[in-house]
C-alpha cells in the first residue's frame, strides 16, 4: 500500500503541526474543509484548537452529519485535545449547544486541568507506543470523566484517562504534534493502514 | 472497564513532575488559536456574543481602542472585577492587556487567571525604554510588532505570540497590511542570506543572532503571528489571512458596528474560508453598518499607537 492519504480538519487549530507529524509518520496529509474532500481520505485528524469554534464551524459548513456518517462507517480518526472533545459522546463544562461528532463511548471534561496558567508538560507511558515515555504537552486540556467498556485507556495522569482508543478511533488530551516525537502519529498511521482504504471502501 | 484496568498498570504518568509555564505550553497555546478570531470585549454580554459567534478567545478591556482614541486620557489595565466577570461568562480563553513595561499589571492579570497577557501599545506605555521580562511569568504574552526586528526583540524577552500592530481603533486596514508585509519581507530576505551574513543582519535587526538564525532556517517566526489593528470587515480578515497571518484580532471593528453578532460570525467564517471568494460574498451580505473609522493618514504622529514599543 502506498502512503495513506490522511485528512486534517482545517477549520481552525494547529493544522500545520499535525501535517508535519503525519509526513514524518509516513502519511500524505491533506487539508479538509469541505464535504467532498472527506470522501478522498483514508483517515482523518481532528487537530488541537478551540472545540466550541470548530464545532460551530462544522455545523455552519455542513460537515457535522457527513463526519458522523464517516465515523459510523469506520473511518479511522485521531483527535488531540479539542479533537478528543469532538469525538466524545458528551462533554462536561462545555457550552450547552456545543456540537460533537461522537464515536468514542466516553464523557470528557473540558479544560479539566484548569486554565492556561495550569497547562503543563509531563512524561507519560502510553500503551501501544514502544520505547521511552512520551513527552506530553497539555494545554487547557480535557480528561476523560467516564469511558464505556469498549474504550481502551492508553495513558493516565493521576487517575484520569488522557489517551484512549476504541477500534479505529484514537484520542489524546495532549498534543503529540507539538513535540517532534511522532510515535503517536505512527500508531495512528498503523491504524489507518490496517483499515480498508478509500479505494477498498468504494 | 476491564481493558482500562489492565491498561492502568502500564499507562501511568512516568513519575516526572508536571512542568507549568514552559515555553512549550506558552507557544503551544498560541498554536491552538491559529485560524481563529480573537475579539475585544468590554462586558460579559459582549464576551458571550463573541463566544456564540465562534471566537477562539476574547480580549477583556475597559474601552475598545476607538473609544480610547475618542475619549483620550491614560489607558490602563482593566478593572479586575470586569475581567473576572468575563472569565466567569465564557468557557473560551480570556486575554487582557497590560501597559508596555508595566510588569505589576501583568502580575495582577496572571493572578486573576487570564490565559494570555497582551503587552499592548494601545494602552499608555508605563516604561519608555523597557518591555516586561516575560520569561519570568507562567502566563504567556502576546506583543505587537511592525517589523521583524521588533518581533524578535519581543520574542527574546519571552513573548510566545506576535501580532502585527496595524493602527488600532481606526477601522482602517492599511497599517496592518504594511506591518504584515514588512515582517514577511524581512523574513524572506533573511532566508536568502548566506550563514555568515546573519551576524550583520542580527545587528541591523537589533535582535539575538540565535533567533535570526532560527527565522532564516524556518522561513517564519518561531512563534505564531496574528494580525491586528484596523480589521473591520470579513474581507479585511481574509485579506490578512491571504497575506500570511495565522489568525486575526478584531478590536473595535465588531462592537462599533451596526450588528455585532452577525459581523462577528461573518468574520469568523471569512477567517476560516479566506481563500474562497464565493463564501466571502455570502458572509459579506447584509452586515449593516461597519464602524465609521478614521483614515490613518489623517492621524497626527502623537496619535499613532504603532510607534509605541522599542
Amino acid at each position: 500500500m502506498s502512503d495513506p492519504r490522511i485528512g486534517i480538519l482545517a477549520l481552525q487549530g494547529d493544522v500545520r503541526e499535525h501535517a508535519r507529524a503525519l509526513v514524518a509518520a509516513g502519511a500524505r496529509p491533506v487539508e479538509v474543509r469541505r464535504e467532498a474532500e472527506l470522501d478522498e481520505v483514508d483517515g482523518l485528524v481532528l487537530p488541537g484548537g478551540e472545540s466550541t469554534t470548530i464545532g460551530r464551524l462544522l455545523r455552519v459548513f455542513g460537515l457535522l452529519e457527513p463526519l458522523r456518517a464517516k465515523v459510523a462507517a469506520g473511518l479511522p480518526v485521531f483527535g488531540s485535545c479539542a479533537g478528543m472533545i469532538l469525538l466524545a459522546r458528551d462533554v462536561v463544562d462545555g457550552r450547552p449547544d456545543q456540537p460533537l461528532i461522537g464515536g468514542l463511548d466516553m464523557v470528557v471534561r473540558r479544560n479539566a486541568f484548569g486554565r492556561q496558567v495550569d497547562s503543563f508538560e509531563a512524561d507519560l507511558d502510553v500503551v501501544g507506543v514502544p520505547g521511552p515515555p512520551v513527552h506530553a504537552v497539555f494545554i487547557r486540556a480535557p480528561w476523560v470523566d467516564k469511558a464505556g467498556d469498549a474504550v481502551e485507556v492508553l495513558a493516565r495522569v493521576a487517575e484520569a484517562p488522557v489517551a484512549v482508543r476504541q477500534g479505529p478511533l484514537l484520542a489524546t488530551a495532549f498534543h503529540p504534534e507539538l513535540t517532534g516525537d511522532f510515535r503517536v502519529h505512527r500508531l495512528f498511521v498503523d491504524i489507518v493502514r490496517s483499515s480498508p482504504s478509500v479505494a477498498d471502501r468504494r | 472497564m476491564s481493558e482500562a484496568q489492565t491498561a492502568s498498570t502500564s499507562g501511568q504518568a512516568a513519575g516526572s513532575a508536571r512542568q507549568a509555564g514552559t515555553a512549550g505550553v506558552k507557544r503551544g497555546m498560541a498554536e491552538m488559536l491559529k485560524g481563529g478570531v480573537i475579539m475585544d470585549v468590554v462586558t460579559a454580554e459582549q464576551a458571550r456574543i463573541a463566544e456564540d459567534a465562534g471566537a477562539v478567545a476574547v480580549m477583556a478591556l475597559e474601552r475598545v481602542p476607538a473609544d480610547i482614541r475618542a475619549q483620550g486620557g491614560v489607558a490602563r489595565m482593566s478593572d479586575p472585577d470586569m475581567i473576572s466577570e468575563i472569565i466567569e461568562a465564557v468557557s473560551i480563553p480570556v486575554m487582557a492587556k497590560a501597559r508596555i513595561g508595566h510588569f505589576v499589571e501583568a502580575q495582577v492579570l496572571q493572578a486573576l487567571g487570564v490565559d494570555y497577557v497582551d503587552e499592548s501599545e494601545v494602552l499608555t506605555p508605563a516604561d519608555p525604554h523597557h518591555h516586561i521580562d516575560k520569561r519570568s511569568f507562567t502566563v504567556p504574552f502576546v506583543c505587537g510588532a511592525t517589523n521583524l526586528g521588533e518581533a524578535l526583540r519581543r520574542i527574546a524577552e519571552g513573548a510566545a505570540m506576535i501580532r502585527s500592530k496595524g493602527e488600532a481603533g481606526t477601522g482602517e486596514v492599511s497599517n496592518a497590511v504594511v506591518h504584515m508585509r514588512t515582517i514577511r519581507a524581512d523574513i524572506g530576505r533573511l532566508s536568502a542570506l548566506p550563514a555568515e551574513e546573519l551576524y550583520a543582519a542580527a545587528k541591523e535587526l537589533r535582535a539575538p543572532v540565535e533567533l535570526v538564525e532560527e527565522v532564516a532556517r524556518l522561513g517564519r517566526l518561531p512563534v505564531v503571528l496574528f494580525t491586528a489593528g484596523g480589521i473591520a470587515t470579513p474581507a479585511d480578515a481574509a485579506l490578512m489571512m491571504q497575506l500570511g497571518a495565522d489568525g486575526v484580532f478584531v478590536g473595535s471593528g465588531i462592537f462599533k458596528s451596526g450588528d455585532p453578532a452577525r459581523r462577528a460570525r461573518a468574520i469568523v467564517e471569512a477567517t476560516t474560508m479566506y481563500n474562497d471568494p464565493d463564501l466571502l460574498v455570502k458572509v459579506s451580505r447584509g452586515l449593516g453598518e461597519a464602524m465609521v473609522g478614521i483614515n490613518v493618514t489623517e492621524l497626527p504622529a502623537t496619535a499613532r499607537y504603532a510607534d509605541r514599543g522599542w
